[in-house]
């Protein structure tokens, strides 16, 4: 079985087809990223996901059970970390996790509720009022909203959009450790060396359909372009070649290549200019790039 | 169970922790509608015979605090976690349709009644109105109160900002609960307003609350009982229904 199915869902808003017949699964214990441009669909699958928007047709299922006809036992399967960030003022931190625990059924969780807080540094916050607190504050908050019951799969919606280092690296710790502990997590992010580094799976969307959905590995070796790093010894670069540069930095040029093979032609060209090379490097092109490349259709 | 326990509860703690504005308020208002009223019309007006006007006026200001706060706690809660947008933390859980509609109506007839009994208790000061058939008095505070939360809840989840929710309250609940006979006999009006008052469901609800009180009223408290429990009926399916749908809450 796996955590999540998404199975051609299709989603209008009116005339708008925000989602297009997007179908994928995510497996248990994935670390999983959902990357697109903004407007690409990402918030409307995860608000599908979460029964925040019904699908206008298709079938989304969490842990086996039907988001639409089973949407208890879904919501029950699934943590999810809105994008906006929204807190109910009347109440302190503790009462805030003591009613999101109440919502999913459960009610003596304080162990848990403790354990989350310190996992998130807000012990010292726990009878702070919400509207006292700063806005990363309260992000962490909404991350200990998402996990009260314990939830097999945790949705985060950019989870880390305008907030500072340090909370960057607690949530990430946390994160990765329930991910080794066997939850699956889903992340969107715009910073694409998070996904990289956390991140074992990658599907990218754009304008509501699913354009890759690959293994880190296999779509970090996808890539075409290749990123050359030459030094001169001597003489200037030739003018054929300044198009392709990226950054130069006195002697030292970064030149963009579309394929291995426009390296013989580049160095025929450097040769014929009679320039000497003192340093050459040839860089794979990171997840970023290949995340420009593939939503540009140039990717294979 | 739990999810609707809770639920409840955070709504009950939502009007209290602000009880100055959703509890003491409403009674203070009251009291001074009494005040002004009772002083200006006590010696000139006898609604029924032997019913003093203060005493008649009484269960009519008692029940229209009750409705108005009972639409105005399930209004504003949903439309403030709507406009704020935490109320993504309630469509979230797994919360039956049910737990979700019952939590929030009953929290809201649960201050609906605590502000009828603080009127009540206030204006002991001025006049005793008796209470014949205290299970009547009952029934129909319970009735109203349900009747106006769900109607709250219809206008909370209907309403997209605060504006829509102003209109909603001012040019239907206010006109319906003043137009209802809280300050009259409707046997005083002329033949065309009282005809128009019998098509008014909360002059029903006040009437037969008030027949609890003087064990006379202008209509017979069955009567009353079959109409406000039709509108009840009706408006707890609409809302119901609405919810289970995700009517402009799931979109």
């Amino acid at each position: 079985m796996s955590a999540i199915e998404f199975n051609q869902v299709v989603k209008h808003y009116g005339q708008f087809q925000a989602l297009k017949s997007v179908s994928f699964n995510v497996e248990e214990g994935d670390f999983f990223a959902l990357l697109g441009p903004n407007g690409a669909g990402k918030t409307t699958l995860i608000s599908i996901l979460g029964g925040l928007a019904h699908a206008t047709s298709g079938a989304v299922r969490i842990m086996g059970h039907d988001v639409a006809t089973d949407y208890r036992n879904a919501r029950r399967a699934v943590g999810i970390v809105p994008q906006e960030l929204v807190f109910d003022p009347f109440f302190n931190v503790r009462e805030t996790l003591q009613f999101q625990s109440g919502y999913f059924g459960l009610k003596k969780n304080d162990d848990w509720i403790d354990e989350i807080l310190a996992s998130l540094g807000l012990t010292d916050k726990a009878h702070s009022n919400m509207r006292a607190l700063s806005g990363g504050m309260k992000r962490r908050v909404m991350v200990a909203q998402a996990l009260v019951h314990k939830p097999p799969v945790i949705v985060l919606d950019e989870p880390t959009a305008g907030v500072d280092v340090e909370l960057r690296q607690t949530l990430w710790q946390f994160i990765r450790r329930l991910n080794q502990q066997g939850s699956t997590i889903v992340l969107t992010t715009h910073y694409l060396e998070e996904a990289e580094e956390l991140c074992n799976r990658i599907a990218m969307l754009k304008q509501g359909q699913l354009i890759a959905l690959e293994d880190k590995a296999t779509l970090l070796n996808k890539g075409k372009s290749r990123t050359l790093r030459i030094k001169l010894l001597d003489g200037t670069l030739p003018a054929s070649l300044q198009p392709l540069v990226i950054t130069q930095a006195g002697q030292q040029y970064d030149l963009k290549l579309s394929d291995v093979a426009a390296l013989d032609d580049l160095l025929a060209q450097i040769k014929q200019a009679g320039v000497t090379l003192r340093d050459i490097e040839v860089n794979k092109p990171d997840l970023e790039d290949i995340f420009v490349e593939t939503m540009h259709g140039t990717a294979a | 169970m739990q999810g609707f326990q809770t639920l409840f509860y955070k709504e009950l703690l939502r009007f209290w922790k602000v009880s100055f504005q959703t509890v003491l308020a409403p009674i203070l208002t009251a009291s001074l509608y009494l005040l002004i009223f009772a002083h200006v019309l006590d010696s000139h007006v006898q609604p029924y015979p032997g019913v003093r006007y203060t005493a008649f006026l009484i269960p009519g200001l008692a029940m229209m605090s009750m409705l108005q706060n009972a639409f105005s706690n399930t209004s504003s809660s949903i439309i403030q976690s709507k406009i704020t947008g935490n109320l993504v933390f309630i469509l979230l859980p797994p919360l039956s349709h049910l737990e979700f509609f019952a939590a929030y109506v009953l929290a809201a007839v649960v201050r609906g009644i605590i502000v009828g009994l603080g009127v009540l208790l206030v204006t002991l000061v001025f006049a005793i109105p008796p209470v014949q058939h205290p299970l009547w008095v009952l029934v129909f505070a319970l009735m109203g109160c349900a009747a106006m939360a769900i109607l709250g809840l219809i206008a909370g989840i209907w309403a997209d900002k605060f504006d829509q929710l102003a209109a909603f309250q001012n040019f239907l609940i206010m006109p319906l609960t003043f137009l209802s006979g809280v300050f009259y006999s409707i046997h005083s009006l002329p033949p065309f307003w009282q005809a128009v008052s019998n098509w008014n469901p909360v002059f029903y609800i006040i009437d037969g609350f008030r027949f609890g009180f003087f064990g006379v009223a202008d209509v017979s408290p069955w009567l009353a009982l079959s109409v406000s429990g039709a509108a009840l009926f009706a408006l707890a399916l609409l809302g119901y229904q609405l919810i289970k749908s995700g009517y402009k809450l799931r979109h």
